[in-house]
């Protein structure tokens, strides 16, 4: 266990995490504060555009940053099955510390357990972090307002579809990679560029379709999308037309929408940079749900993701 | 689905209307046929392997989906030959490919049973359940329960079987035929072609889906198809029995038949009370005119396959609105 704790020391040394006290001593000017937690156990360890590491890290940072929260520090526990190599844990903990810097976070507590052999699948993360509230005390909500106009930073579906490609072994070489990055100082330009953002939120699992609709149901409003503005890139549409998979449906870890006055909208377009599109608005009408105007011109109900798509032949 | 994911139906004008028929392999399995799929699944050292579609649809036993959560073995596969490499590298165990399909999937399987029987596998199985597309459009064609005046044929079954075929359906039984893609530009040309025929009078066989449909279809599938299968009575949900349209390993590749390594016998399910599947498969009835639809049958928790394959009539109505 003290080869195990070595390998987070030499990593993670901080005035904080040095102390190796049983808890972590933060002091902070700010009352306001948003914490958040996550779990992780993704399958492939590894993948292209990221690993669990890198994934924990960045789920956690992002999560916090939807509130408009600036991530600070983050504790990091996990559990590992007897006999998983310490290469393959010296790795994960690499990414790990390389993802925090690029973030800007501090690991300043943390906890390992191991469990016998079967009791885990390799190794799982938990990860909770801490933020505080914009100078303004001004957190962002979790209800759109009627004519917002809804912004997405970049194409979807690219990290479900890297994960599903290398964990079943399909060997399509599509050069998908995950999009999985920290969106904190992305965040942050958005909220110097308005102050009149309503809610933000990263379409992780049930991807944008399912984020969508939690917003209009916790909004008591309605979205509308235009197919024709949702930005997927052609390899990836690709690659879930073969499968019978839905784009919209599909787990992101580099995106967020922000949902915004309209007035403001193109601001927040340039603020997330290349790859942004403004892709719909909130309405009055059909109250809690989501609307998918098709290229044709027709339009549909988008609904949230009932279980776990299943890919298809037929 | 196709068309309710593109939104097509409320752009067409009044005195069009489209109705969906069994165009979903998925849709049509019996009862029956997933009962024993779902007790051959249960039996000891067996690897069910099936399409990921398969899975949640329920038969009278649950689903395969239910029985693996019972500690089944069952896994999803993208291709049968991934079932034939399972078997390779499970010598212990039995591996079952549940076939379910029609024209589009049952060469790539043929396929692999001939490839099984070169590597001289001992340990896989094919429990076919795949269908033949023609039968049924006759059988709807002749029935006369249904008004079409036209029929948009599906693309990829059309790939491996051609356009031929369809002309024995325009020619008997006076409908215009027109073979479409799936993207929403392929269906809206379709139904216009359709409709053009309609209105001149006109029964014939047209290909809109040019970029992948040809005349003869691929005749290097259709003779592997041949070689590895006849065809034999097959029971459609919502349909009955229709002779000559289910396919059965010929004797050379008896050994592969999952039926005759286990010999499962299944009473027939009884259909569930109210669930209507039947009449909508065969554009009879809508979804909305099914006393369970949005009550006792959703996709959270289906009773008929329309409503739980992703391709299912009831399911594009749910999800899609109607």
């Amino acid at each position: 266990m003290h080869e195990l704790i070595d390998v987070f020391r030499s990593k993670f040394s901080n005035r904080i995490l040095d102390e190796l006290s049983d808890a972590a001593e933060i002091r902070l000017r700010e009352d306001r504060l948003a914490f958040s937690t996550d779990s992780f156990v993704v399958k492939p360890l590894f993948f292209p555009g990221g690993d669990i590491g890198k994934l924990a890290v960045h789920g956690t940072v992002n999560d916090i940053s939807m509130k408009g929260a600036k991530p600070l520090f983050i504790s990091l526990a996990l559990i590992l099955e007897e006999g998983l190599e310490l290469s393959v844990l010296e790795r994960i903990v690499s990414s790990i510390k390389q993802a925090s810097r690029k973030a800007g976070v501090k690991v300043v507590t943390g906890d390992i357990k191991v469990v016998e052999k079967g009791a885990a699948d390799k190794i799982f993360i938990n990860t909770s972090g801490i933020g505080v509230i914009g100078h303004s005390g001004k957190s962002v909500g979790s209800r759109a307002r009627k004519g917002d106009s809804v912004v997405i930073n970049g194409g979807i579906a690219e990290h479900g579809m890297a994960i599903l490609n290398a964990r079943e072994g399909l060997g399509f070489e599509s050069g998908i990679r995950s999009d999985c990055r920290n969106l904190n100082f992305e965040v942050e330009r958005c909220l110097k560029a308005s102050r009149n953002i309503s809610v933000m939120r990263d379409p992780t699992r049930g991807g944008l379709a399912t984020a969508l609709n939690e917003i209009a149901s916790a909004s008591n409003l309605g979205i509308e999308i235009h197919e024709k503005d949702i930005p997927v890139k052609p390899g990836v549409k690709r690659l879930c037309d073969v499968l019978g998979l839905d784009p919209l449906y599909i787990a992101n870890e580099g995106k967020f929408v922000c949902f915004v006055k309209e007035k403001d909208a193109p601001k927040i377009e340039r603020s997330m940079g290349r790859g942004a599109r403004i892709i719909g608005k909130v309405t009055s009408a059909h109250k809690k749900e989501v609307r998918l105007r098709t290229r044709i011109g027709s339009s549909r109900i988008l609904p949230a993701l009932e279980s776990d798509q299943l890919p298809r032949i037929c | 689905m196709a068309i309710a994911k593109a939104g097509i139906k409320k752009l067409l004008p009044e005195g069009i209307e489209l109705i969906s028929g069994p165009g979903c392999p998925v849709c049509v399995t019996s009862q029956e046929d997933i009962d024993r799929a779902i007790k051959i699944a249960g039996v000891k050292d067996v690897i069910m392997a099936t399409f990921g579609d398969m899975m949640r649809v329920p038969g009278s036993l649950g689903s395969l989906e239910d029985i693996k959560r019972r500690g089944a073995d069952v896994r999803i596969v993208y291709s049968c030959i991934d079932a034939l490499d399972m078997a390779e590298k499970n010598p212990s165990k039995k591996v079952v490919f549940m076939g379910v399909g029609f024209e589009t999937t049952s060469p790539t399987v043929a396929a692999t049973v001939i490839e099984a029987k070169r590597r001289k596998a001992r340990n896989f199985f094919v429990l076919s359940d795949f269908k033949l597309i023609f039968p049924a459009l006759e059988a709807i064609a002749g029935s006369g329960r249904v008004g079409v005046d036209g029929f948009l044929c599906p693309g990829h079954v059309s790939v491996i079987t051609g356009s031929v075929p369809y002309e024995r359906i325009a020619k008997r039984y006076g409908k215009a035929c027109v073979i479409t893609g799936f993207d929403d530009a392929d269906i809206i040309k379709g139904i216009k072609r359709l409709v053009d025929q309609i209105q001149r009078n006109e029964s014939e066989v047209e290909i809109e889906y040019r970029r992948a449909v040809g005349k003869e279809g691929n005749v290097t599938a259709k003779k592997v198809l041949r070689a590895v299968f006849k065809p034999g009575p097959a029971r459609w949900r919502g349909l009955g029995k229709i002779e000559k349209s289910g396919l059965k390993l010929r004797k050379t590749y008896e050994r592969f038949d999952a039926e005759k390594e286990f010999k499962i016998k299944i009473p027939r399910p009884k259909p569930h009370k109210g669930c209507i599947c039947g009449d909508v498969l065969q554009g009879i009835k809508s979804p909305v005119d099914c006393k369970l639809f949005g009550k006792k049958c959703d996709p959270r928790s289906p009773v008929g396959p329309c409503m739980v394959s992703s391709e299912g009539t009831c399911a594009a109505y749910f999800k899609y609105g109607a």
